[in-house]
């Protein structure tokens, strides 16, 4: 199964006019894997996700599933299934005639894709509503039914465009554990187009990070969240301090930089780095102490709180430091709350010279930072 | 409290409602009028008041021959409206799919048809004709004819169609194809069944615009009239009431054709409702 429905996307360029949607993307998404692309909007995720589909054809490049050349094969007969944004379900078709559709057109007897729909429906536990149309239902259930009708054809892939950003808060969070569970229970590949980051770190084994039609990063979430290959993908996936610096000295023992306002960071070192080049790094921000005092200046900054959030489990304290951007911290609210601070005041953050982490990439563009 | 003073109506409300009954009554009095007029008793004229109540002068329109040949005319206005419906429906569905696209010339195109709305009817009508002699052809109401009532219809339809278009969602017939569907099943199981209410409004409207249209018609039908012409033609020689009776046929008839085109969506309807009834 896994070979089978392994995906190959080759140099892929598609281009709108002068506008490149997705610009010389290379991808391999392994067999069975759940994968999701995120990037803000426009940055060409659905567009790729569509070429997979074959809703679009690539201006150039290939893309195959399981090691076939699909890039031009009709949609509908690639062994994929797309679920739409908006679900698309028939709004003139019961839900059985709606999930046995793809059955339909493919000739298979009335009474046979009833009776396998209406199999299909119960899994999705809508046997009960097989005979209303869609739009006596509500959103959650629409959503199950538009699953049902993509899982009929037994897909190896199944394409999901942005499959919860139409239901609420409480529903979200429920059916993102049952595509989870579901991938795992069919085994077959999920590619799951989301620009929500809890979404694709919860539920993927690789996650696409994309920006301008350009693949960013992809790897597993853990690498994706700790080890971000570009400032982007550190402000765009969130829970990173992005800081920028001059290289004073570098060696095989370390690099060492220097920000505007004269601390000195202990980096790991940066493979051709000369004196004088500009350095960007990120520092996790659950991984920092605060101290009214300040330090040795090395691996620290100082500011001003402007603002305090409590949020349950952490304290997020947000610093002007004199940079563009605000310099997050999240501390244990326990040790918060030992040491309460006010907004106006001056503190001291400092950490531990191994949470920075290089950011090799060239990518600065500040995405839209996720906050919480 | 708030109930009471949201109760009580100000003067605009007597005003506005004054207005509204002065608009309905001038919209079916005169209508109105004529189906009264055309039961008028054997002895009777075109005015009030009635002598009598009886359906002389409908029997008078079948059995005389003092009104020309006018269950012909009818008869080719029924046919003609007919051709325009067909038309109009087919041609309008596929012109507005197409339209969703920016081909090339869809700028040009639309507007080309859209100038047949606004040229007055009858210089289309002396154009047509102009051209029919040029080219050496005889006028006759099944091609020139026809050809004039579609200047009229296809617009018409496919500005409506344009509207209809308007709340369809392309991503049905994407789903349609990702299921497998051919281009002609995504057709006929999803596109045209999901707009089939509106196309029956496209339908009627072209048979309703054609079945009463008289400028564009008088200078194309050729020899042989149609009913507008003929009706319009009996205003100047016929003075009996047989006149109000011809004009409550036909517009029986145009009540029938709307009245059928609600039964058929309701039959539709009810199909539909049955098939998902045998699948329980």
């Amino acid at each position: 199964m896994t070979e089978q429905s392994r995906i190959d996307i080759r140099s892929v360029t598609k281009l709108y006019g002068a506008v490149r949607a997705v610009n010389d993307v290379d991808l391999t998404i392994d067999g069975g894997a759940y994968c999701c692309m995120i990037g803000p909007s426009g940055c060409g995720k659905t567009t790729l996700l569509r070429m997979i589909a074959g809703h679009e054809t690539p201006t150039s490049g290939t893309i195959s599933i399981g090691g076939e050349d699909m890039t031009t094969v009709r949609t509908g007969s690639r062994g994929t299934a797309l679920m739409f944004q908006n679900y698309a379900l028939f709004p003139h078709l019961s839900l059985t005639d709606n999930v046995a559709f793809s059955l339909r057109v493919n000739g298979v007897a009335a009474s046979e894709r009833r009776d396998k729909a209406r199999e299909m429906l119960d899994r999705v536990q809508l046997l009960h509503l097989a005979d209303r149309v869609p739009s006596e239902l509500s959103g959650g259930q629409q959503q199950r039914v538009a699953l049902a009708r993509a899982l009929i054809t037994n897909p190896k892939v199944l394409l999901l465009d942005e499959p919860l950003s139409a239901l609420d808060e409480f529903l979200r969070l429920r059916m993102r554990v049952e595509l989870k569970r579901l991938q795992n229970q069919l085994g077959i590949t999920f590619i799951h187009v989301t620009h929500t980051q809890p979404e694709a770190i919860a539920l993927a084994d690789q996650v696409v990070v994309m920006d301008h039609g350009v693949v960013e990063q992809a790897a597993s979430p853990r690498t994706i969240y700790n080890r971000p290959h570009s400032p982007y993908v550190a402000r765009f996936m969130g829970g990173q301090n992005v800081l920028t610096g001059t290289v004073q000295s570098a060696g095989a023992e370390g690099t060492v930089v220097e920000s505007k306002d004269g601390n000195l960071y202990d980096l790991p070192p940066i493979e051709g780095a000369k004196p004088g080049d500009t350095a960007n790094f990120s520092v996790r921000r659950d991984r920092i102490q605060i101290s009214d005092t300040k330090g040795d200046g090395r691996n620290c900054t100082e500011g001003t709180v402007v603002n305090i959030e409590y949020q349950g489990t952490f304290v997020k304290l947000a610093l002007e430091t004199g940079t563009r951007e605000e310099f997050i911290v999240y501390l244990d609210d326990d040790a918060y709350y030992a040491a309460p601070k006010a907004v106006g005041d001056k503190v001291h953050a400092s950490w531990a010279p191994k949470v920075n982490h290089i950011l090799v990439g060239a990518n600065n563009s500040t995405g839209t930072p996720y906050e919480d | 409290m708030s109930q009471s003073t949201t109760n009580r109506r100000g003067a605009a409300f007597y005003l506005l409602a004054t207005f509204f009954a002065l608009f309905v009554i001038f919209l079916y009095g005169p209508m109105l009028m004529i189906f009264i007029l055309s039961f008028q008793g054997p002895t009777g004229g075109l005015t009030f008041p009635m002598r009598g109540v009886s359906t002389h002068w409908f029997h008078d329109l079948w059995t005389s021959s003092r009104y020309g040949d006018l269950g012909g005319a009818f008869r080719r206005s029924l046919v003609l409206g007919g051709l325009s419906l067909a038309i109009t429906a087919v041609v309008c569905l596929f012109a507005g799919l197409a339209f969703r696209r920016r081909f090339w010339g869809a700028g040009p195109i639309f507007y080309l048809s859209i100038v047949s709305l606004v040229v007055p009817g009858i210089l289309l009508g002396l154009g047509i004709s102009q051209l029919f002699q040029l080219l050496g052809l005889r006028l006759a109401w099944w091609l020139s004819g026809l050809g004039a009532h579609l200047s009229w219809t296809l617009p018409f339809g496919l500005l409506i169609m344009f509207a209809v278009l308007n709340r369809f969602d392309g991503s049905w017939e994407e789903a349609a194809r990702d299921a497998g569907a051919s281009p002609r099943q995504v057709l006929s199981y999803v596109t045209v069944p999901i707009l089939f209410p509106g196309l029956i409004a496209v339908a009627l409207f072209g048979f309703t615009l054609s079945y009463d249209e008289m400028p564009r018609s008088l200078l194309t039908v050729g020899a042989k009239n149609t009913l507008p012409i003929e009706i319009s033609n009996m205003t100047t020689n016929v003075t009996t009431p047989a006149l109000y009776a011809i004009g409550t046929v036909t517009s029986a008839v145009s009540f029938l054709v709307i009245a059928t085109a609600f039964i058929t969506i309701a039959i539709v309807q009810k199909r539909r409702a049955r098939a998902k009834g045998k699948s329980a």
